[in-house]
């Protein structure tokens, strides 16, 4: 039930992910991250399995961090969506495979480009100017089909967040205790003060 | 499909998860060099696959000094498929291309475990396989010039489509010649 969204707009990302973590019938955290800074201009957010998502992620974040001190420059976001892709693929057809849902946020500060890649458990890697992933696709999909503009500035693109955030608090079933919202552009990556 | 000393490959561009289409985006049709490979199926498996024939398509250039005909990518397919025999890729490959010596069309298609269909005449896969071999059986002529070809794949392709719940979405369409290859996008319904 836990909720990934992610925007594209013209010079940045937004990834909005849900703040609750629920075990069985009770929640247990409120103020919960599911996302990990790959790059100083990447963000990986993960939902599914507890424990395969942190430590699938922090093993990505790990690695990508020792290829930009090896190298002296950091991987790029097309390669980090391959690496991560492929590193699940492998996991897939072994004897427990991760079960974790992705969507990497990044920020080309050469060629002043977003992209937003969207991986799902199977391993399906697609760049798109908009996703999700679980149960808030089926609600939040058709808002972004009327309203996305890949031209859109990064208000008005978060305007368009509110209205998706809107959209789940009076249709999903259960409290996902508000998200959390994170923009990646030309500065880097931060969090949003703001309570969405 | 194989026309006269000319073929064509085409496929949609929707990528779903059942009912929820994810992308409108997706090709299916992969390039290595003169031979092209059709993936339907699986979307991991199709990238994955993708990627692997083109290291091995890469690999037989290195060290054969030499490009590699549509006959012997089919059967690096068929083989590649079948060690895969009790945990296999979830596809539907087909393969399209002009023999480099004789000219001559070459099409064929596989199960997912390798088996080939060799054809004459055209080569469906996908969702919508069934609504694919209605049009083309009744749509498709032996020696059809290229521009007559591509007439024919994409009303075939289309119509097809539009009567299967999981394909559209766009779609893509290659004709191959012996010197030239057009590469088309077809507008089509988004519903």
């Amino acid at each position: 039930m836990d909720i990934l969204i992610g925007i594209t707009t013209k010079d940045s990302v937004l990834i909005a992910t849900s703040k609750s973590v629920a075990r069985g019938v009770s929640v247990i955290k409120t103020n919960d991250d599911k996302t990990r800074e790959l790059t100083d201009h990447s963000l990986l957010a993960f939902s599914g399995e507890s424990g395969d998502t942190t430590n699938f992620a922090e093993y990505i974040q790990a690695n990508i961090r020792l290829y930009g001190t090896r190298n002296g420059f950091e991987m790029s976001n097309k390669a980090i969506a391959s690496f991560t892709r492929n590193e699940l693929a492998s996991a897939l057809r072994s004897r427990k495979p991760y079960q974790v849902n992705i969507l990497i946020g990044g920020y080309d500060v050469k060629k002043k480009k977003a992209t937003l890649n969207w991986i799902d458990y199977l391993a399906a890697n697609v760049e798109l100017p908009y996703a999700a992933h679980g149960y808030a696709q089926y609600y939040v999909l058709s808002l972004l089909d009327r309203h996305h503009d890949p031209n859109m500035t990064q208000e008005q693109g978060l305007e368009l967040l509110k209205d998706c955030i809107k959209e789940l608090r009076l249709r999903m079933p259960i409290d996902f205790k508000g998200v959390q919202v994170k923009v990646v552009d030309e500065a880097g990556v931060r969090k949003l003060p703001e309570d969405f | 499909m194989a026309g006269k000393d000319c073929i064509a490959i085409a496929c949609d561009l929707r990528l779903g998860m059942q009912s929820v289409g994810v992308s409108s985006n997706f090709e299916k049709i992969f390039e290595y060099d003169s031979v092209y490979l059709g993936l339907t199926g699986l979307a991991t498996d199709v990238i994955t696959l993708s990627e692997e024939f083109r290291m091995k398509h890469n690999m037989y250039k290195m060290r054969e000094e030499r490009r590699m005909e549509p006959d012997t990518f089919a059967n690096l397919v068929s083989s590649s498929l079948y060690e895969k025999r009790f945990g296999p890729y979830f596809v539907g490959p087909i393969v399209a291309g002009l023999n480099s010596k004789t000219g001559k069309p070459f099409i064929c298609g596989f199960d997912l475990i390798g088996a080939i269909d060799f054809a004459k005449d055209f080569i469906v896969a996908g969702t919508a396989t069934d609504q694919l071999y209605g049009m083309c059986e009744s749509l498709w002529e032996p020696d059809l010039e290229p521009e007559d070809l591509f007439e024919t794949i994409s009303q075939a392709l289309l119509n097809a489509q539009d009567r299967d719940a999981l394909s559209g979405w766009g779609a893509v369409v290659y004709i191959i010649t012996k010197d030239k290859v057009v590469k088309r996008l077809l507008k089509t319904r988004q519903d």
